[in-house]
């Protein structure tokens, strides 16, 4: 009985789908089915239209990384009271395509001593989870790839697979700083991996279900009109401790025990350049954007927000999708450039000593207020 | 129809792994076409703030987080024992909530005794 609670949920509409409904709204979807039916190929059909959403995501995904190394740039001239890049483009926007072609240009080097095969199967490693988490991020009404029934599951055990690239990268680099760096980055990774999946459950507990649609639909509508029905409200605390948490995971400041620039050169990925190095960039990028989605998605509502007249909602929610995901990453580039880096000891500390406890007292508070019936 | 549904929401994910290697390899490919290659053997070295490497980076040392590691290993396991729990919270009710509870104290009582026993210490 227990374990069935795992299927349950409704099917909701996904990426797929919407594009068979466009489809047939402009009349070609019959044609389209008819010819390949003619010739017994239904699932190439299938196929096809699963790799176009799968395209979009991807090119989604490539150019959100690009604007946002712009961005952090950006950010912190803010910071600085400068300019950041403005060469390039207008306002620099184009820079992050001249370090794309620079990059390709580099010599790419495999030092002498490293483990080669390791060496270039970690960059795979890092790439590979950090596009993955992206398949059941609702985006928008509908704007998902996969609606999976245990998706909130499925991305913190997809996240959890960094430490294993970081691990391989470090050690195959046989250098000392790339190995204190990765044998660092896995001790916070897995101390923190605890408070974010233990805050995670008391959110399950509310929706009763894993998937991010319900999660998001959990979340529509406003108490008295006015404040939005979001669970930051429900649930401050497991908020506050997944904000931090997430940070942690994404490994940055003051988090940033994977690259520490000023004590380990580069971190774990010193040793790796031209291309290889620009995976890594991009796997940082994207896991940035993919946890600050996530997220929006569990605590901030999702794409809810006030519906507008005229507009289609799969427009408007993935804007505030959108706006709402900025919104967090500019906070985590924020705290990058105004925030010192912790200890390694007190990072230890903070995690298993405060955010762990917290986190139980949470999930302990929850039940018994959703038991008693206060909160539903 | 449940295993078919599996099929369809997870041909998404098997499309991708798929294309995210098929994305580095591609990367990786272009760049050897383009990049130069002129290596020496101080370049090929190990990076080491530009001075000559001391030794090798394999060697025993303290990992620190052993026992961090072994405390980890066990409350990932009870977490996952949380999730369908938590799944079902609404419809199991008070007593299914005070069953857990024991379950959680138990948890409490483990973290207690890892931190008495300094399990949870950086310096070993």
């Amino acid at each position: 009985m227990l374990y069935s609670g795992m299927w349950t949920g409704d099917t909701m509409t996904n990426a797929y789908e919407l594009i068979i409904n466009i489809l047939t709204a402009i009349g070609v979807y019959d044609t389209i089915f008819g010819v390949f039916k003619s010739y017994g190929m239904e699932f190439v059909l299938k196929l096809i239209i699963v790799l176009v959403t799968l395209a979009v995501l991807f090119g989604f995904v490539l150019v959100t990384v690009m604007f946002l190394t712009w961005m952090e740039r950006k950010v912190a001239a803010m910071v600085q009271s400068r300019y950041g890049p403005m060469v390039t483009g207008p306002r620099g926007l184009l820079q992050p395509v001249m370090d794309g072609i620079k990059l390709i240009g580099k010599e790419d080097i495999v030092p002498a001593k490293a483990d080669r095969f390791v060496f270039n199967l970690a960059p795979y490693l890092a790439f590979v989870p950090a596009i993955l988490v992206f398949v059941p991020l609702p985006f928008g009404e509908s704007l998902i790839i996969s609606d999976l029934r245990v998706g909130l599951l499925y991305i913190i055990a997809i996240s959890a697979l960094s430490p294993i690239s970081i691990l391989l990268a470090g050690w195959a680099s046989n250098n000392k700083y790339t190995l204190l760096a990765a044998m660092r980055a896995v001790a916070q990774d897995i101390s923190y991996t605890l408070p974010l999946a233990l805050t995670a459950i008391a959110v399950v507990m509310l929706t009763g279900s894993l998937s991010t649609v319900d999660i998001v639909n959990a979340q529509s509508g406003t108490w008295f009109g006015i404040i939005p029905k979001w669970f930051i409200f429900l649930q401050p605390l497991a908020f506050i401790l997944f904000l931090i948490a997430s940070i942690a995971e994404m490994g940055r400041i003051p988090f940033d025990f994977q690259e520490s620039e000023s004590e380990l050169i580069a971190g774990f990925f010193t040793e790796y350049s031209g291309m290889k190095f620009a995976m890594y960039f991009l796997a940082e990028y994207a896991h940035l954007f993919a946890v600050s989605g996530i997220l929006v998605t569990i605590f901030l509502g999702g794409w809810n927000g006030p519906v507008l007249p005229g507009i289609p909602v799969v427009i408007t929610s993935l804007v505030y999708f959108i706006l709402k995901t900025y919104a967090v990453v500019f906070f985590a580039m924020w705290l990058r450039d105004t925030v010192p880096r912790i200890r390694i000891d007190q990072l230890l500390n903070i995690g298993w000593k405060i955010m762990i406890p917290l986190a139980l007292l949470n999930l302990i508070v929850t039940g018994f207020l959703i038991t008693a019936g206060v909160m539903r | 129809m449940v295993p078919n549904e599996i099929f369809d929401n997870y041909l998404p994910v098997a499309l991708l792994t798929i294309i995210g290697f098929v994305f580095v390899g591609i990367s990786l490919f272009m760049s050897r076409m383009v990049r130069p290659s002129n290596k020496t053997d101080e370049k090929l070295s190990t990076y080491e703030c530009a001075e000559a490497p001391i030794g090798d980076a394999r060697i025993h040392f303290n990992i620190q987080y052993y026992m961090v590691v072994l405390v980890f290993l066990i409350f990932d396991v009870v977490i996952l024992f949380l999730y369908p729990w938590a799944v079902r919270f609404k419809d199991i009710g008070a007593l299914g909530f005070f069953e857990m509870l024991i379950f959680i104290e138990v948890m409490i009582i483990g973290l207690a005794y890892a931190w008495r026993k300094e399990a949870l210490e950086w310096l070993q």
